[in-house]
């Protein structure tokens, strides 16, 4: 049993931390939100240079082939920040399908693409109809000549208008909920037929609704084999809600340490508020709530990867399922505890308290996970009691 | 960061396991298994193997005859006797006095009472609470006064936990009046045979014997009973309360309740179909699970710190504010799992030796009784406010 990190994991950690002082500040996060959509090329060249893009690539595309928990000290690090730049949709989710399922020649043109930063990807599988559902995908793709025909429409693709190029989901056969008949296509949002209107997200976000009119792409823009796209949308779900809640921790953690030292300098009735017993209490579950959302982050991380699927499943969901109540309770309570001043938009409280808001809807929110882990809820220890039937006063 | 045990840990739970399962009498674990209530001749059947295999007191030093268990090793212990279905070893003697009387008590005194304390010879209970001192110990009133080489007691203690079978009761009771409340108080000794002694039951809301007021009138004490130095009781105290707190977060027991829980539910019936196929009570198992991993994971985080010499302090307040609010959670749950057949109160049933007619199921009759009965957690041991308290002050800094 060891929580600790390894040196490497350790250096990364500080060196990421003392980069972001410096150049990811509350008040430069506030200029990219400003100024730059959401989306500041300065900050996405410091991660390439960092080498955090490159971080889970696998070694032989030029990737430094890290680990969820390398993973887990990138985004706890994020969330503490802020970060708004897709690092989720292309270190996690497109790095891992095109390391997972990409073909050889995907691998190696695209991988030290995205080690480099000089490629960006949005993930593009919610529609209307699916809520969270990785297996109700509506969007169809069929042959025709040779080529790929896409048509649907996809939903809050979370910084769709800025990438390069869509990972998307698509019907290749079978009914509309079925997990077997999903394929996974890369889309050049410039090809004829794909339109997108893109919006800001309450987070400082972007995102956009992509519909696709009979898009024709090349045999080559299929991402592994046909139909079978199933366990790999899972799998790479379970990285991401792992990631997310490693983010979140970061929130949280930001949010405790704010709201710690909110009460030991705001004064009220001649003394620091800190001082009232009731404001004590909440603050003491506002940190509980932090420490177990931290042992859940960590348990997801280890677990993820883990060739159990049932372990793995269980990990996830139970991190997804607890953080999303811890972060509810944490973010809500550092508003109330920082009183009209939480309300603002000027303090950072409020900033964390809508990112972590929106984390508990990424990849299924608390409901979807308690489902998906309480599904296997069942177990027996006794034999059965035998009782007996006929009347009589007992006592 | 890797959440398994070490090889060597590996071992020492196969070890564990395999000693339980051939020693821990199955009649005892029955009664665990099936909320059945203990009778002291269990407690110290059970505590009796333990001493026999050498493992009554893995917190002692060595030379007292302890072990040199590291913390996980003694959460693994703890977690696999829970699992099983042991009874708690009863902390009064081994967790409490004796580490006091081993770092305070005088020569007699540890020549004299830690072997009984190891062997069982005595049952110790604690007398620390008062009518009018409970969180706030210190207010405490009973008086010592010495004439010549005894201590005359008067004054009442009270909620002392199974006094009824105690042989011996450790006691705070003031020595000295004016100055600090802290600075007079002396930490005593005290033979339950003593005349003077009585010992009056408190019913509590389950219908339940645990808890006793002791009285105390002109009892004499011996002098060597005093441990430490006359009004210096309350360092002993304090180091009595934050010394033994392994185990604290009863991970193990709570694990082996969610699988009783889990039965019951698959057993009771709803809407034609098993109850832990309902939804809204499997979201509800599913939800204190999901808290229990997170307390496994946040309780092995502090182990691993202990390992590494760094002693978890107040951070243990949490782990006893959320094992608590679990234990009690499950309580209900399995309560509510049984319907009405919870309202059945016939404590003749869930004793063991109950061969008459029975009212439904026989895992349900003790169900409402623990529930109530468990209200107590986050009540005893410091309560959960107080834990809160501790924890604003010595970790936020408020």
């Amino acid at each position: 049993m060891d929580f600790n990190y390894t040196e490497e994991q350790q250096l990364l950690k500080d060196s990421l931390e003392k980069f972001l002082a410096k150049n990811y500040g509350f008040e430069q996060r506030r200029d990219i939100l400003a100024n730059h959509a959401g989306f500041s090329p300065t900050a996405w060249e410091g991660f390439s240079s960092m080498g955090l893009l490159a971080l889970p690539v696998p070694e032989e595309f030029g990737g430094f082939g890290g680990n969820a928990v390398d993973l887990m000290i990138v985004m706890e690090a994020f969330g503490r920040s802020l970060v708004l730049e897709p690092y989720l949709a292309n270190a996690v989710l497109a790095a891992g399908a095109i390391a997972l399922a990409g073909s050889a020649a995907q691998r190696q043109i695209l991988l030290p693409r995205i080690a480099d930063g000089s490629m960006k990807f949005a993930f593009a599988h919610t529609e209307p109809g699916s809520r969270f559902d990785l297996h109700r995908v509506e969007t169809t793709a069929r042959q025709e000549g040779g080529m790929w025909v896409i048509s649907g429409g996809k939903s809050v693709v979370i910084h769709g208008a800025i990438a390069d190029l869509l990972i998307v989901t698509a019907r290749t056969s079978g009914a509309t909920d079925a997990k077997s008949g999903i394929s996974l296509f890369f889309v050049n949002p410039a090809e004829e037929g794909v339109a997108g209107r893109d919006y800001p997200t309450y987070d400082g976000m972007r995102a956009a609704e992509v519909t696709f009119d009979n898009v024709t792409i090349s045999p080559e823009s299929l991402i592994g084999s046909i139909d079978s796209a199933y366990p790999l949308l899972e799998l790479l779900a379970d990285r991401a809600v792992a990631a997310l809640c490693a983010e979140a921790v970061g929130c949280m953690g930001a949010l405790t340490d704010l709201t710690l030292a909110y009460l030991k300098t705001r004064e009220q009735f001649g003394v620091p508020i800190g001082r009232f017993q009731a404001l004590q209490h909440r603050m003491v579950d506002m940190l509980m709530h932090y420490e177990n959302a931290r042992s859940m982050a960590m348990l997801a991380a280890v677990k993820v990867d883990s060739s159990d699927y049932a372990e793995r499943r269980r990990a996830v969901s139970a991190a997804k399922e607890l953080i999303g109540r811890a972060g509810r309770f944490v973010g809500q309570q550092a508003i109330q505890l920082h009183g009209g001043m939480g309300m603002t938009d000027e303090l950072a409280v409020g900033h964390y308290v809508k990112r972590l808001t929106a984390i508990d809807t990424a990849f299924g929110n608390s409901d979807h996970h308690l489902e998906r882990f309480a599904a296997e809820v069942r177990e027996t220890i006794l034999e059965p009691a035998q009782p007996k039937k006929k009347w009589k006063q007992l006592v | 960061m890797d959440l398994n045990y070490t090889p060597e840990e590996q071992a020492f739970r196969d070890e564990v396991r395999a000693f339980v399962r051939a020693d821990l009498p199955q009649d005892i674990s029955r009664k665990v298994l099936e909320h059945k209530e203990l009778g002291k001749e269990d407690y110290v059947r059970w505590q009796k193997i333990l001493h026999q295999r050498g493992w009554m007191a893995p917190g002692w030093p060595v030379e007292y005859g302890g072990l040199a268990w590291t913390p996980v090793q003694r959460h693994i212990f703890d977690e696999e006797c829970a699992e099983a279905g042991a009874p708690r070893v009863l902390p009064f003697g081994v967790n409490m006095v004796g580490p006091v009387i081993i770092a305070f008590g005088s020569p007699w005194q540890k020549q004299h009472y830690l072997p009984r304390i190891l062997s069982s010879e005595d049952w110790w209970c604690q007398g620390y609470s008062e009518p009018g001192a409970g969180s706030d110990l210190a207010s405490l009133k009973t008086r010592a006064e010495r004439q010549a080489d005894h201590y005359i007691v008067n004054g009442q203690k009270t909620w002392t936990t199974l006094a009824q079978h105690a042989d011996m009761i450790f006691c705070l009771v003031r020595t000295a009046s004016g100055g600090k409340r802290q600075e007079g108080i002396s930490f005593l000794l005290i033979d339950m045979r003593t005349p003077g002694v009585t010992v009056r039951p408190i019913i509590t809301l389950d219908g339940g014997h645990e808890v006793n007021e002791v009285w105390f009138d002109n009892v004499k004490v011996p002098v060597e009973n005093l441990v430490g130095e006359e009004n210096r009781g309350w360092t002993y105290a304090k180091f009595l309360l934050s010394h033994e707190r392994s185990g604290i977060a009863g991970v193990g027991a709570s694990k082996r309740e969610l699988k009783a829980l889990k039965y019951i539910a698959s057993q009771e019936v709803q809407g034609g179909r098993p109850l832990i196929e309902d939804t809204r009570f499997r979201d509800k198992i599913a939800r204190v699970e999901i808290d229990l991993m997170a307390l496994e994971i946040t309780n092995l985080r502090m182990l691993a710190a202990e390992e590494e010499g760094k002693p978890p302090g107040a951070q243990v307040s949490m782990l006893k504010i959320k094992g608590t609010e679990i234990q009690q959670a499950l309580t209900e749950l399995m309560m509510e799992a049984v319907g009405p057949y919870a309202l059945p109160y016939l404590p003749a049933q869930w004793s063991d030796h109950w061969l008459g007619e029975r009212v439904g199921p026989d895992y349900a009759a003790p169900l409402a009784a623990r529930y109530f009965n468990f209200r107590k957690t986050s009540i005893y041991g410091g309560s959960n406010e107080i834990q809160r308290n501790i924890i604003a002050q010595h970790i936020l800094g408020l």
